[in-house]
């Protein structure tokens, strides 16, 4: 059965180009980038054209690129840092939609002893800017926002916000595991501080990621060791990783258009036809503002679990917010802040497209999931009330 | 990705009795939609008092359509005294196993049959006495208590597992984990000499009195005796060792070491959560 991948907000297929780059690091090249002699010195050049690619995606220099293993170590070491080097300053200010990197350790900083503000997001899943920036005070030592959110897609403004925060002298981090590749990033035209990055949302493999951290940014390094990363972080170099990561960033570069018409273009097929063809859905998310590549859609009346193993049964791959798939009893942290009714949150469905998908493989979806949705409702007990009610009115 | 046997897969991918049974002898409504299951049940017996159908709708995962499934073919056949008989477990086993977070689903399945058949008996569809604990989830202390007693669970976690009471905000752990140790309290055999509980405490302020107390006094601390549930001694530290950051150390190596010695060796200590 053939494999239809919708679900490229959970991680991606590594690119064949990034595959080919890496394969010679493993074995015939695997010398130390740290060692005096040429084998082991051959590789440090490498890293050094990876970490201008990387550069280049988000408009940085090689030197405000640190390698880290992944994007919750990146977001880990940046509030961390922040934290470290404003001692004095016990508040953080973050949003209640931030990915489990951000938001779990918020909750572990608040049981330490910080204040943390975690800023409400309307039924769009968008800020309140005034709200924002009300809740900036001098005893604030850092705010996290997602640049887009992994379930909805929803860009949050955090450009403006980075502003607003360096005026007050707040460092600004955003985790960007989403956004890189999606939309474009400039950090010439922003204030932030810091941004996290994860390798295998962008075709690089997993295990391996980039922070971003602002030339004369004061930064207290999260792993201490070795001289690597400039005593950024210690620990020998994931060498064939970040040679791949080098030449995920410069293929994202080079398909970000591609992102912004082609994936647009049949995300956007996949959400009209789905929402014309089963009746009672919905998007969650600002229908504007968001990722090219993702659509989160609801299906009242049935739960996601089993809309995702039905969907398993014709190999097509998706995620949900419902409980039941989280290991949660509750549905998702995003969807409740949302104020996504429970009739709808149970029932929602996350797909995200990535350059390889193919506008063959969105009808083989348009086909098969009417019919999925149709019979679990046909199971349901409260579809049948839903429907003989409106047989009435 | 959850483990599910073959045959929770067959029965989720191939349900069996789907729908409404005309003119029933018994329904049930279990479950709602803000829980994310939820399950409508109906049989009728046959002219033996057997029950000749039975059928379901589900809300909900994979497992809790497979539960209701199953359930409603275990049970063709049976008398009501001996569909009464079936638990959850039952449902589980029969399915070859559910993962340990999906028990609620088996559970619930356990809990249409039985309401279903106090609709047909006339009975009242709710439990006399039983008082909501999960708010969230709106399960009762009646529903933990049996699902303790049945599945010989230890631990909030299981009750979770179990129920899904404590799934939620979490305010409950307390009251699940006071169930857990009352329960469990009366499944064990009554060894020889046991206190009751006023022996217990009257034994345990005594010995902090006399014994406890002074020592503790004479580095300007206090200690105040809050509750004492089953073998669980929860205790106050007042004076120098409210904040004294060694007094956690003080009450495992000394209180309870004591107390233990002077009332009984099960005893465990705590501090009451500020």
């Amino acid at each position: 059965m053939k494999t239809v991948y919708l679900d490229n907000n959970a991680t991606t297929q590594v690119a064949p180009e990034v595959l080919e780059v890496m394969l010679p690091y493993f074995h015939d090249l695997y010398g130390n980038p740290s060692s005096m002699h040429s084998f082991g010195g051959q590789v440090a050049k490498k890293l050094r054209e990876a970490r201008e690619q990387a550069a280049a995606l988000i408009g940085a220099s090689p030197d405000e690129i640190i390698f880290t293993s992944c994007g919750t170590e990146s977001d880990n070491a940046a509030i961390r840092s922040a934290l470290a080097t404003y001692p004095e300053r016990r508040h953080i200010v973050t949003s209640r939609v931030e990915h489990p990197a951000v938001r779990s350790l918020c909750a572990n900083l608040a049981s330490q002893g910080y204040r943390v503000t975690e800023l409400p997001v309307d039924k769009n899943g968008l800020l309140d800017m005034e709200q924002y920036v009300a809740s900036l005070t001098p005893d604030t030592a850092v705010v996290s926002l997602m640049w887009a959110n992994n379930e909805t897609g929803v860009i949050f403004p955090v450009e403006k916000a980075a502003a607003l925060a360096r005026e007050r002298g707040i460092l600004f981090h955003t985790d960007a595991v989403q956004s890189t590749g999606k939309i474009p990033i400039d950090m010439r035209k922003n204030a932030i501080d810091m941004l996290a990055i994860s390798g295998h949302k962008l075709h690089a493999p997993k295990g391996i990621g980039f922070l971003y951290v602002r030339k004369g940014t004061r930064f207290s390094p999260f792993l201490i060791g070795g001289h690597q990363e400039k005593g950024r972080r210690g620990g020998t170099e994931n060498t064939p990783s970040i040679i791949g990561l080098g030449k995920a960033c410069e293929l994202a570069a080079r398909h970000l258009e591609t992102e912004n018409t082609t994936v647009r273009g049949l995300r956007d097929k996949l959400e009209t036809e789905l929402l014309a063809r089963i009746p009672r859905s919905r998007v969650n998310g600002d229908p504007k503002g968001r990722l090219p590549n993702t659509t989160n859609i609801s299906f009242e009346h049935v739960e996601g679990e089993g809309i995702l193993l039905l969907m398993n049964e014709y190999g097509i791959c998706a995620s949900s917010g419902s409980a039941c798939t989280s290991g949660s009893l509750q549905p998702s942290h995003v969807l409740r802040a949302m104020g996504v009714p429970f009739t709808m949150a149970h029932g929602s469905i996350r797909f995200s497209l990535s350059i390889y998908n193919t506008e063959e493989e969105i009808d083989f979806v348009i086909g098969k999931l009417p019919p999925v949705i149709e019979r679990l409702r046909s199971m349901s007990p409260y579809w049948t009330s839903v429907t003989q009610s409106c047989a009435t009115t | 990705m959850w483990e599910y046997t073959d045959k929770v897969k067959d029965h989720f991918l191939n349900p069996r009795n789907v729908g409404e049974v005309e003119n029933p002898d018994g329904i049930a409504e279990v479950g709602s939609i803000a829980c994310g299951d939820a399950l409508k049940f109906s049989f009728k017996l046959d002219e033996n008092k057997r029950i000749k159908e039975a059928r379901f709708k589900t809300f909900g995962c994979a497992s809790a359509i497979a539960s209701s499934s199953a359930l409603t073919e275990m049970i063709k056949g049976m008398t009501l005294e001996e569909a009464a008989k079936v638990t959850n477990k039952d449902i589980a086993e029969y399915l070859g196993g559910l993962p340990d977070e999906k028990m609620h689903c088996s559970v619930m399945g356990k809990e249409a049959l039985e309401k279903a058949i106090e609709n047909y008996q006339g009975a009242p569809a709710k439990e006399e006495g039983a008082q909501i604990v999960c708010e969230c989830f709106g399960v009762t202390d009646r529903e933990i208590e049996r699902a303790v007693r049945e599945n010989h669970l230890t631990t909030v976690e299981e009750v979770t597992n179990y129920t899904k009471a404590g799934g939620g905000c979490g305010n409950c752990h307390e009251a699940i984990r006071q169930i857990i140790e009352r329960v469990r309290a009366e499944a064990r055999p009554t060894a020889a000499p046991k206190l009751t509980n006023i022996q217990k405490i009257k034994m345990i302020e005594e010995a902090l009195a006399k014994e406890i107390r002074p020592s503790l006094k004479h580095d300007g601390g206090d200690i105040e005796l809050i509750d004492v549930v089953g073998n669980r001694v929860i205790v106050a530290v007042r004076g120098a060792c409210a904040s004294c950051k060694a007094s956690d150390i003080t009450l495992k190596h000394f209180v309870e070491a004591r107390l233990r010695d002077l009332v009984s060796p099960d005893l465990t200590i705590e501090e009451v959560a500020s």
